[in-house]
């Protein structure tokens, strides 16, 4: 993404509940097979820049495989095959002359169960960074990982012990960290899977104020088991069931007026 | 005797066990069993228990103490002019008394001797019949006691819990406890070592010469034991080895945990441990036949001087040899890794090398430093590579290409041979065991510490 087209869009505001942002995303007709399984159907989905998409539906449902596929992690499970197209900036992620390592320092991520490295805080922020060559100075990493520690709301919790494992922080404060960790090598997609999941109520507050300063800045895509978190923070929301998408739409529709009765039966709790 | 014993202890745990649980089905019958406090079941063991803990008790006492009580009161049979003076006549005294006790027909027996030994399988005789009625008596007053606290409400499992707590915290005395009787046991073996040779000299000398006369006039009598050559020697084989098995090793254990396919990894693991399994005597064969002569025309035709034993040769096979403490451990420590932290890598961008660079090995290092440790405690003690390979000359020197001998094969070179016990030649190996002993546990310690230290910075 070269700095003229960042300037010409227009910058969503905070209290946009419609974003019309260009749609930074594209995925056609994505199929996903776990050796026999066919976990996901004839998927197509636009997910709109610097906005925050949240995807709901009952376990099992495809969420979290079509999630992965943003950056490639299934590439990792040796019996998942992927077929169809997912676009990011118009450019083919499945194209077999895309290095993968570059994919995924632009579509970053943050897992269900926090997973800091068995390193200190700063050693954390600084793996991503290290890794891609974005420091050319001990200075640069330093400052790196400070700005990467302030947008992700940490830096006042942990400027005074950054050389302490990152280990020993409290469940949401290892989250920020993976989180701040994930916003060092300034990733264009954030991609969330449940990252809330294993907090509690108060560190999930946090982390939901946290995602909705980032929409600024980043294309979010988190994963919720929760309706109200993705009815807090989202903007569009997908639903997914039985590895097809139902229903998309901006987030205030889908939960007021779903246009499909599974929707309706799935977000008043009839099942899930 | 005892065999008897010990399956009379299993019929009384049985029967014990059969009636403490019928008891236990009529209290359950009686008043449901939601009144009871614990299982039937738990009614048998804690009845089992009770009668065979005694029988138990006194078998261990037993064991210990009749064998003293019969041997005593042969020998306090004995007449006073045939009554052993020293250590010696004592042992010799015995064996006859035995032979009488046994019926073994001599005839230069003198009478006296003849009497003792009557008296003495009268005494065997009676302990034998003492272990087994007092066995079963204890069993009884046991089973008695059990029996009277039995009621629905007695707290059958937590004395049945109770006692296998014990049972564990036994077994596991009995390592510590033969792990501090071998220390003591090679403790004064090297300690009359020192009383006849100073201590500075045998850590500190240079000279290993183990030679102590057989005659007092005997030419080339005194022997220097200055121990230094032997762990010079040690080391630079056990480096040889660590240098071969940790590399080799450490990455074969990497390509199975990271790379390979489960199918490869099925194979390979098997056949790596394989290697665990054949006798250090094959590898010396190994050794000695096969690699020490490829390095001996290997280094001629480079224009080296290579002995036809060298240190090269065994250490190369020492190596292979624990290649697989090293592979299988590092593996399996490997594996332990959580997944997440490496998606949490690849999810950063990390290539599959640099993910296993930074996160994996860091995350495993405690694991595969305690590896190595076992390796190096393996290299340290192997002897049978090293008698067929590397040879017996004390050389000092850290050249891969000489012969070198190390502690454990000259223990075994100390032992074998028809030396008086007690001379410093014999207990020079006690010596070197003991620091072979106190080397190794040092080398455990470290590794324990390291391990702790970085345990806590992964879960």
């Amino acid at each position: 993404m070269d700095a003229t087209a960042t300037a010409a869009r227009p910058k969503p505001t905070a209290s946009a509940t419609l974003p019309a942002n260009d749609p930074k995303i594209v995925a056609k007709d994505v199929n996903v097979y776990y050796a026999e399984k066919h976990a996901l159907k004839d998927v197509s989905l636009d997910i709109p820049e610097r906005a925050v998409m949240a995807f709901i539906g009952p376990s099992g449902c495809g969420k979290s495989t079509f999630l992965r596929c943003i950056n490639r992690m299934n590439d990792t499970i040796a019996s998942c095959r992927v077929v169809g197209s997912i676009k990011i900036d118009d450019q083919d992620i499945y194209d077999p002359s895309l290095d993968v390592v570059q994919l995924r320092a632009r579509v970053g991520m943050v897992f269900q169960k926090p997973n800091p490295f068995p390193k200190s805080i700063y050693e954390n922020i600084a793996y991503g960074p290290r890794i891609h060559g974005l420091a050319r100075s001990k200075a640069e990493l330093d400052e790196i990982v400070e700005q990467a520690l302030r947008k992700a709301s940490l830096w006042n919790e942990v400027k005074d012990r950054l050389q302490d494992t990152g280990t020993g922080l409290s469940g949401g404060q290892q989250q920020r960290l993976c989180i701040a960790r994930a916003i060092a090598v300034s990733p264009e997609v954030i991609l969330m899977d449940e990252p809330c999941s294993a907090l509690d109520p108060i560190a999930t507050a946090k982390i939901e104020e946290l995602i909705d300063e980032l929409r600024q800045n980043f294309t979010i895509v988190i994963v919720t088991h929760s309706m109200q978190q993705a009815a807090r923070v989202s903007q569009r929301t997908a639903f997914f069931h039985l590895g097809v998408i139902v229903e998309t739409g901006p987030t205030e529709r889908i939960f007021t007026s779903p246009n499909d009765k599974r929707t309706q039966d799935y977000i008043t709790g009839r099942f899930g | 005797m005892t065999l008897i014993y010990l399956l009379g202890l299993v019929l009384v745990a049985a029967g014990a066990y059969v009636v403490g649980r019928q008891k236990g089905v009529t209290f359950a019958m009686a008043g449901g069993a939601s009144r009871m406090h614990s299982l039937p079941s738990y009614h048998g063991a804690y009845l089992a228990v009770s009668a065979i803990a005694p029988m138990l008790l006194w078998f261990i006492l037993w064991l210990v103490l009749a064998h003293r009580v019969v041997e005593w009161a042969g020998m306090s049979a004995l007449p006073a002019d045939l009554a052993p003076a020293d250590g010696l006549a004592y042992a010799s005294r015995l064996r006859e008394i035995l032979l009488v006790a046994d019926g073994v027909q001599t005839n230069e027996v003198a009478p006296g001797v003849r009497a003792a030994g009557e008296t003495y399988a009268l005494w065997r005789g009676l302990s034998e019949w003492a272990l087994l009625i007092v066995g079963l008596g204890l069993a009884l007053i046991g089973f008695a006691w059990g029996a009277r606290q039995l009621e629905p409400q007695f707290r059958a499992r937590n004395g049945v819990e109770r006692f296998v707590k014990v049972l564990l915290i036994a077994c596991s005395a009995v390592a510590v406890l033969t792990t501090v009787g071998i220390v003591f046991s090679v403790l004064f073996e090297t300690l009359r070592f020192f009383a006849k040779y100073p201590w500075y000299d045998f850590l500190f000398g240079l000279q290993w010469s183990p030679q102590t006369a057989i005659r007092a006039d005997q030419v080339g009598a005194s022997g220097t034991f200055g121990a230094v050559p032997l762990f010079a020697g040690t080391t630079l084989i056990m480096l040889i080895a660590m240098s071969v098995a940790g590399p080799i090793g450490l990455f074969s254990a990497i390509y199975m945990a990271e790379y390979a396919s489960p199918r490869v990894r099925g194979v390979v693991k098997p056949v790596l441990e394989v290697l665990a399994g054949v006798p250090t005597v094959v590898f010396g064969f190994f050794a000695a036949l096969t690699v020490a002569p490829f390095i001996r025309s290997t280094g001629e035709a480079l224009g080296l001087n290579v002995a036809s034993e060298s240190a090269l040769a065994a250490g190369l096979v020492m190596g292979v040899m624990i290649i697989p403490f090293v592979s299988s451990l590092s593996d399996d420590v490997i594996n332990a890794v959580p997944q997440s932290l490496r998606d949490g890598s690849y999810g950063m961008g990390a290539t599959k090398s640099e993910t296993i660079k930074k996160v994996v090995l860091p995350a495993a290092l405690p694991g595969i430093v305690s590896a190595f440790m076992l390796a190096i405690s393996r290299a340290v003690g192997e002897t049978m590579i090293v008698v067929m390979a590397a040879g017996l000359a004390g050389n000092l020197t850290f050249n891969p290409l000489e012969a070198v001998t190390t502690v454990t094969v000259q223990i075994k070179t100390l032992l074998v041979g028809d030396q008086e016990f007690d001379s410093a030649k014999t207990l020079s190996a006690f010596a070197l065991g003991f620091v072979l002993f106190f080397f190794t546990l040092v080398l455990n310690f470290i590794a324990l510490r390291i391990v702790q230290r970085y345990r806590e910075q992964y879960d």
